[in-house]
């Protein structure tokens, strides 16, 4: 099994921040060549966003996870290149990523799944515990955090999170991995105001016309016929 | 220390369909009324307005206009043995909030019970014996019939501009209608909305296996419709956002189009929203209700409200918790099967169904409402023969387009993953291509099925919360194999591509997934008040000045959704009210 050779973006920000701060400021020419070097970022992609809530290896966890949810191929780009991880970012330091619409008084006794969520952590608590729970089983299975392994091992390390067979304390693999699969799911083909599905990438791929979604006519121009029009969105409308 | 208000004639506790019909006929009858709601007002043009409406993540993912459960939801457990654990997101049913209750999220499906769902036990014991009813099967009569609710029946369907084919005309069956419905005075007020392919493919299929399609009825105005209160609805633009939503056209029937227009104006109404009423006053000597106590959640402070009449409209929780909170009638004790406030909560077998995926055919999934499907009845209620066949009730079949919001929406053939790359092909092929019958069950009483207080979790006014024990039992799991297998020989006739395995619930019940917002009883109808909370009036046997709006009345579940008949009982009791109580106050009924 060998490395994957893209070092991954956590790595290229950590290895550019360590090279800019040995050189500058007596070298300034020797910095600039040595960014110049530097692998070009991600194509169609912004600029790299603020993260409101993940840490740099929360981060670096989602968009390994969301690119192997949602790996780049002809359909789309990956999913961290579709907005993602800015998607769960924002999820997760907004009001229901803090526990809006929660029931959350106790006591918190386990239960059987068909009586839902019992947990006393808030959706950002829970992807905390998630996602060290996760790097701590890849770093047991692999040695190394998630991020860091390769495109098949994470694949692999999904299927055993999806399937239970990682051993995380206070709640199942299985149930994170579906919180996460929803949140990514979610920043997929959610209105791209709340940061995924950038450029409506998923509307397109799978042809789904969003607003204004008025089709009293349409219903019956369009019987039997694919609908056609591009997509928009609501900022389109705003 | 509560604040005590001046006296009014009536109070409303929930401003939805029922408190809004409600206190519409009480203030044509010269009233003063207080319609009481905890959630907040809305103004459609406000709130439900293009584009943010089309925001699938906000309404049908995040619940907007859904209960918080932070506030208050209820505990629930499976067996009257087991410990109950609260419901901490809302899932498999999805209560309504603020000024028009779940009228504002609905998908406007809108029937009116069969004849003999009315009759549900007589019919049955007539028809197979009363051995055929299961043991712990608590099944009623409902205190009416059809035939004497069906005017009421009429006005609320012409309050709503239905959408529809009448099958059954005075009684002459019109094919092309539901010829298994009861009989209606006149047409729909509205002509059934355009049809989807899948639907049409589904009414051919259907008919030609012998069975009788007809369009389903629906409160989405099939063309722009001028109610009897003379407030108009706009036609439905099939924008594939109904349910979970507010509906920008006002195509979709709720109490913001339909009524309380009207209501504001009216000088004899108040509305008070963020009023959240926490108990009735029982003066259980006297047999009465003197008002209620409310807290206005803005402030904190707490009101108390007095008032000749209580309309308890705040949905089945709302109803159950209210009555217990007040102690008003002897709660449900499932192992002596002494009294009635909580007794026989029913719900729905919902989500189950067929999916079909066909290579050739182009759906335009995103296009379409709930009223553009076509329904089936052949195999629900009473409807078919059950001799032999070791269950009671049936289901109702639906099939069209009406929702292709993609966060929900993504049907892939059986054997695809959830995720990467097959994933991703699979959707992208498959999602212009499927179709789905969707089948709904009755779900008949059981005496283990009910609703009481929980010893250990409260709400945010410090109250006990509801506590749910329910369960299916083996008569529901023989509905669904049995009709669902019909539901299949549709779906193969419709010729598929490939066909996914039929899905139907087994198992405990599961509160997390969505199934269906028809939770019924808790404050059943009757003529034996050992047996039921109210009469036939919907007026409550512990306090003549009390009546009880809404699907808690109802005995027991059948296929239908349940919106058509709670409005038609609004008026009927309203009837009662006025031309009955208001001239002779006290027990309308002697039991």
């Amino acid at each position: 099994m060998t490395d994957d050779p893209k070092i991954g973006r956590r790595g290229f920000l950590v290895g550019a921040g360590a090279a800019a701060a040995a050189l500058a400021p007596e070298a300034p020419a020797q910095a600039q060549t040595q960014a110049a070097a530097t692998p070009a970022a991600a194509p169609a992609a912004p600029a790299a966003e603020a993260w409101l809530t993940l840490t740099q290896t929360e981060a670096a966890f989602i968009e390994a996870a969301v690119d192997t949810l949602i790996p780049a191929d002809d359909l789309t780009p990956s999913g961290s290149d579709c907005g993602v991880a800015v998607f769960i970012d924002r999820q997760l330091a907004g009001a229901w990523g803090n526990g809006a619409r929660l029931y959350r008084q106790g006591p918190f006794p386990k239960a059987k799944p068909e009586l839902g969520y019992q947990l006393a952590l808030t959706p950002r608590e829970f992807f905390a515990a998630g996602i060290e729970a996760a790097n701590a089983f890849t770093r047991k299975t692999y040695g190394k955090e998630f991020d860091r392994l390769s495109e098949p091992q994470r694949e692999e390390a999904l299927k055993a999170m999806e399937a239970g067979k990682a051993q995380f304390t206070g709640f199942s693999s299985t149930q994170f991995f579906n919180a996460l699969l929803q949140l990514t799911m979610e920043g997929f083909f959610a209105d791209p105001i709340y940061g995924g599905n950038r450029d409506m990438a998923a509307w397109k791929m799978i042809g789904y016309p969003g607003l204004p979604a008025t089709y009293r006519e349409d219903i019956k121009t369009y019987f039997g016929k694919k609908y056609d029009k591009p997509p928009r969105s609501i900022a389109d409308f705003s | 220390m509560a604040t005590r208000l001046k006296e009014v004639d009536a109070v409303m506790v929930g401003m939805g369909w029922t408190g809004s019909i409600m206190a519409r006929e009480l203030t044509k009858a010269g009233l003063t009324v207080i319609g009481l709601e905890r959630g907040n007002d809305l103004t459609p043009g406000e709130h439900f307005a293009l584009p943010g409406i089309r925001d699938e993540l906000k309404y049908t993912q995040r619940l907007e206009l859904i209960q918080d459960p932070a506030l208050e939801t209820l505990t629930f457990r499976h067996r009257p043995s087991e410990e109950a654990l609260p419901m901490r997101r809302m899932g498999s049913f999805l209560p309504g909030n603020s000024v028009g209750g779940a009228a504002n999220h609905w998908g406007g499906l809108h029937w009116r019970y069969l004849p003999s769902d009315h009759l549900c036990r007589s019919h049955i014991v007539n028809r197979y014996g009363a051995k055929a009813i299961p043991e712990d099967m608590t099944i009623q009569d409902w205190a009416m019939t059809y035939d004497e609710l069906e005017p009421c029946y009429e006005k609320f369907d012409k309050l709503c501009g239905v959408s529809g084919k009448a099958g059954n005309l005075r009684g002459q069956k019109i094919d092309g209608g539901n010829i298994f419905e009861g009989p209606r005075s006149s047409e729909y007020p509205n002509p059934p909305m355009k049809m989807t392919e899948s639907a049409l493919m589904f009414e051919k299929a259907a008919k030609e296996l012998g069975y009788h399609p007809f369009p389903q009825p629906i409160s989405n105005a099939s063309r722009p419709y001028t109610n009897i209160e003379g407030l108009t609805l706009g036609g439905c633009q099939y924008c594939g956002h109904c349910e979970r939503a507010g509906c920008e056209a006002n195509a979709k029937a709720g109490p913001h189009v339909c009524i309380l227009p009207k209501l504001r104006d009216e000088p004899k109404f108040t509305l008070r929203a963020r009023a959240w009423v926490s108990r009735l006053i029982y003066d259980k000597s006297a047999r009465k209700v003197t008002g209620v106590v409310y807290t206005d959640t803005r402030t904190g402070e707490e009101y108390e409200q007095p008032a000749g009449l209580v309309i308890l409209s705040a949905y089945v929780f709302g109803n159950v918790s209210l009555m217990l909170y007040s102690g008003i009638g002897e709660p449900y004790d499932p192992v002596t099967q002494k009294g009635a406030v909580g007794k026989n909560y029913c719900y729905q077998l919902s989500r189950i169904g067929i999916t079909m995926f066909f290579e050739n055919k182009e759906f335009n999934p995103f296009m379409g409402a709930p009223g553009s499907a076509m329904a089936l009845d052949d195999v629900d209620g009473d409807n078919f023969d059950h001799s032999g066949l070791g269950f009671l009730g049936g289901s109702r079949f639906a099939c069209g387009h009406s929702d292709g919001r993609p966060i929900n929406y993504r049907p892939v053939p059986p054997g695809t993953p959830r995720w990467g790359a097959d994933w991703k092909k699979a959707t992208a092929k498959w999602y212009h291509h499927a179709a789905n019958i969707a089948v709904s069950g009755s779900n008949y009483a059981n005496r283990n099925n009910y609703l009481d207080l929980d010893p250990t979790y409260k709400d945010q006014l410090g109250r006990p919360l509801l506590r749910l024990t329910y369960n299916f039992v083996d008569n529901d799991y023989k509905v669904m194999e049995y009709t669902v297998g019909v539901a299949e020989k549709i779906a193969r006739a419709m010729n598929p591509s490939i066909i996914a395995p039929p899905r139907i619930r087994r198992g405990d019940y599961d509160i997390v997934p969505y199934q269906s917002t028809h939770n019924t009883g808790g404050t059943v109808m009757g003529t034996d008040p050992k047996t039921s909370v109210v009469n036939r009036y919907l007026q409550s046997w512990d306090a003549s000045n009390l009546f009880i709006m809404g699907a808690s009345t109802f005995p027991q579940q059948p296929a239908y959704n349940p919106t058509g008949p709670v409005g038609a009982l609004a008026y009927w009791s309203a009837d009662a009210i006025v031309t009955k109580y208001l001239k002779n106050p006290g027990p309308l009924v002697h039991a």
